[in-house]
């Protein structure tokens, strides 16, 4: 190993509007290593990634590339500087091969004309490189290659554009277990070949397998940094470890959880194995897990729009089976989306016929639009003056309230139905701080007055902080239980399958 | 985020109502070819116009429910040629069919609607294309039908809706049966659109399919219905134009994009989410005030389509351009 470190990022800073997205953070990754980043979603690795890969700028702090200070304009500069960014989402296309992906943007040409054969023979060779030349044909379509294919085809374009860093984000969060075998070689071999290798993942296993060094950042901050990897407990504790604020409402106590509203057992589909669940009224149960833990298809399956193909649900005892929204909405469950703009927001209708929807949805078709048997323009006039939503006015286009003013009216546009059980799903994503109290206090309002609540959520305070009972899922099933004095240690152990370590 | 980073209206912008630019466009037009022909202001003139458009301004109004659902229904011209052609096919001169063949031809209208949205909710055939086969093959249909040339005569009885007036009638001396037709449809058609539990969801729908889908919304009824109702509203404006101009092979021909033109002129967005029953009616008046004065101007028909083309644009274009200004 070199003295100089192939990256050194010194003092990065960025904000964006409202958000402080980094503040001051180092970290480098030399020739032949693996640099694992850790973090909850949301802390800050993507926005240092994005820096190190040209496609944001540092408010402050530099960039060395091989001892070089480096300002990038434009991921192409970065890309050419060695530094390959293997995104989540792949960048290839689909409709052409994988040569031609490999080579996309400067193909070989021969008399003005690309050059076919080279191009294939240059990518038998990088593919060979690392011993999947059998597994993939250069003249292959990308749309025909499974996922971890897919993924070896994005690390063979590093490759051959001659990346002296490669950056994994999340990696493996499609890849099934014998292609996670795969990977986990393939950068053993990387390694091995010189090439500095940032691994972000928030998986322990991983870390421990694969990582030389480990780095954790936190709201913006490198909480912890090692340069061996130490046991997985203390990089959790580091990823997670902040004060729960005090603007959590008080739980409930135990007269207030009332009977169980909705039991599933054996519940499966798809995306989801062997759920057994109930939820009481009164209580509100936090769910969580890992992207890809089953969390959101639970919670699909509950409200019918994804709905289970085996097991059992009851509803108030008895038996029901939904399958359509509409079905669920008829039974009692409402659910609010986690991505409100795509999923929840009419964002050119008023606030008020954002409120009313599902009330006129389940009225006469050529009823008035003034009144039905749910509520009328008065009632939810009320309700959204109970919810507290400001807005100059609800008969201004939902698209002028901000993030918790629209999570607000969307509340109640079920409470005009009065459901036995409501779902948030991330009921706090891009809302503000003080939104966010109000939404907590509203959960807590809703369960004392005796609705079965279920909240997802990716944020582990928010989960401890607010819920009365915490259930941790895991690659499709229940992975736990947990009361309310659960840390956030636990649970994360609990989310990715490290339960040994902890008990 | 605190409530001074809203966007606050001004006072000013809270009390004046906001006038939709069509209704000062359609006054100034009018104006204008008064302006021009003085005649325009005896109510033989005016009323003659509102005759003239009552067809188109019914049909814009119906394909509007298509529209703000969040698509388009190119099949409505075809279906007024249908409604003509077969009309007189069957009326074989007898003054006595026209109480069963217009029922019948709601039928068929109601029936074409009914396959377009089945086509569109549950084929996914996007439904521009959806409606253009159905446009193409009720042209063949009429084709066949009519064996390619008119035969055959509306008779009175049925003519009466596009044709007759009434007359003797102070103040305004005159007026033409298809004005109260426009009338009552257009009350109709605006209480659908913005008195109903449908027509809040027409928009919804038409706003955010996939949120109106977990909001409890019955999507797929919702879209079909707004096809029915175009179908419907066409065989209408088929009826009071085949009254007014007679029998010919493609008198529909052209309306459907017409009756798109003067819902985006009335401010109603292509995509779907927003659109006025009064408004589109009053984008219908102002395309036709635009062909009038055209006309006065001693300009001809191609001069007509290229009009029209530039308008569609233009006012897609104003219509984006005013959204942005106003914040996004």
């Amino acid at each position: 190993m070199s003295d100089v470190p192939t990256i050194e990022m010194r003092g990065i800073s960025k904000s964006f509007p409202a958000v402080k997205a980094l503040r001051g953070v180092s970290f480098t990754c030399s020739k032949g290593e693996v640099h694992a980043l850790c973090g909850e979603n949301g802390a800050g690795k993507s926005t240092l990634i994005k820096i190190l890969s040209g496609v944001y700028r540092p408010d402050s702090g530099e960039v060395l590339i091989d001892g070089q200070e480096q300002h990038f304009k434009h991921p192409q500069e970065a890309l050419l500087a060695g530094i390959s960014v293997i995104y989540q989402e792949f960048s290839l296309l689909p409709e052409r091969t994988v040569a031609q992906n490999l080579f996309l943007g400067r193909e070989p040409t021969k008399n003005g004309l690309i050059d076919n054969k080279a191009m294939v023979a240059e990518t038998q060779r990088v593919l060979g490189l690392f011993g999947v030349r059998h597994r993939i044909e250069p003249e292959t379509l990308v749309a025909d290659l499974d996922v971890a294919s897919q993924q070896m085809v994005e690390i063979a374009k590093a490759i051959s554009l001659n990346a002296k860093v490669i950056v994994m984000d999340e990696p493996t969060a499609a890849l099934n277990e014998a292609e996670c075998e795969v990977l986990f070689s393939l950068v053993d071999q990387l390694r091995a070949s010189g090439t500095a290798i940032v691994y972000i993942t928030h998986r322990m296993r991983e870390v421990t397998r694969l990582a030389n060094r480990v780095t954790v950042i936190k709201d913006g901050e490198v909480t912890a940094s090692f340069d061996h990897v130490p046991a997985p407990d203390v990089i959790v504790r580091a990823m997670v470890g902040r004060d729960i604020s005090e603007y959590y409402p008080e739980p409930a106590t135990a007269s207030e959880i009332g009977p169980v509203v909705l039991s599933v057992s054996g519940g499966g589909n798809a995306a989801l194995r062997d759920i057994n669940l109930e939820l009481r009224s009164g209580e509100i149960v936090g769910f969580a897990g890992l992207q890809g833990a089953g969390r959101t298809p639970l919670a699909m399956a509950l409200f019918g729009a994804a709905p289970f193909t085996s097991g059992t649900m009851t509803l108030d005892g008895k038996a029901v089976h939904l399958t359509s929204p509409r079905d669920a909405i008829r039974a009692g469950i409402g659910m609010l989306p986690g991505d409100r703009k795509a999923q929840a927001l009419f964002l050119m209708q008023s606030v008020r016929d954002n409120g009313m929807l599902t009330a006129r949805s389940f009225a006469g078709i050529f009823g008035g639009h003034r009144a039905n048997r749910f509520t009328d323009l008065n009632g939810m006039n009320a309700l959204l003056d109970q919810m507290k939503v400001r807005a100059p006015s609800y008969e201004q286009e939902m698209r002028f309230l901000s993030g918790g003013n629209q999570q607000k009216a969307i509340v109640a546009r079920w409470l005009a139905l009065r459901p036995k059980v409501l779902i948030f799903i991330e009921p706090t994503r891009g809302i503000d701080v003080d939104a966010k109290a109000s939404i907590y206090h509203l959960m807590r309002d809703l369960a004392r007055a005796g609705t079965a609540v279920m909240m997802v959520s990716s944020d582990l305070p928010e989960i401890l902080g607010a819920s009365d009972r915490i259930v941790v899922m895991r690659e499709g099933r229940i992975a736990g239980e947990f009361g309310r004095s659960a840390t956030e240690a636990e649970l994360m152990l609990a989310a990715t399958g490290e339960t040994g370590v902890a008990a | 985020m605190s409530a001074q980073s809203l966007p606050q209206p001004t006072a000013a912008t809270r009390r004046l109502p906001r006038i939709n630019p069509v209704y000062v466009l359609v006054v100034a037009l009018i104006l204008a070819i008064i302006v021009m022909n003085p005649a325009f202001g005896e109510p033989t003139g005016y009323m003659n116009f509102l005759k003239r458009v009552t067809a188109l301004a019914i049909l814009s109004a119906g394909a509007l429910y298509v529209i703000v659902s969040g698509g388009f229904d190119l099949s409505v011209g075809s279906i007024m040629t249908l409604t003509v052609i077969g009309s007189s096919m069957l009326a074989s001169n007898d003054p006595n069919s026209t109480y069963w063949i217009i029922p019948l031809m709601l039928g068929i209208g109601a029936v074409i609607g009914l396959i377009n949205g089945l086509v569109v909710s549950y084929l996914k055939v996007p439904s521009l294309i959806a409606t253009l086969g159905m446009m193409i093959t009720l042209n063949g249909v009429a084709f066949m039908w009519s064996g390619g040339a008119p035969r055959g005569y509306l008779p009175d009885t049925f003519r009466f809706f596009g044709r007759y007036n009434i007359t003797d009638i102070p103040v305004i001396s005159l007026l033409p049966i298809a004005v109260i037709c426009l009338v009552v449809f257009g009350v109709i058609l605006w209480w659908g659109m913005h008195r109903t539990n449908f027509g809040r969801m027409l928009h919804a729908v038409g706003d955010n399919q996939q949120a109106a889908r977990l909001a409890g919304v019955p999507v797929e009824r919702v879209r079909i219905s707004a096809f029915v109702v175009s179908a419907l509203t066409a065989v209408l404006a088929g009826v009071i134009l085949g009254g007014r101009a007679g029998v010919s092979v493609d008198i529909g021909s052209g309306f459907e994009l017409q009756a798109i033109t003067a819902a985006v002129i009335g401010g109603a967005q292509l995509l779907g989410g927003r659109g006025s029953v009064p408004a589109t009616i009053a984008g219908a008046l102002a395309l036709e005030a635009i062909f009038t004065l055209l006309n006065l101007l001693g300009l001809a028909q191609p001069v007509r389509l290229v009009v029209q083309g530039l308008i569609l644009i233009g006012a897609v274009a104003f219509a984006t351009y005013q959204r942005k200004r106003a914040g996004r």
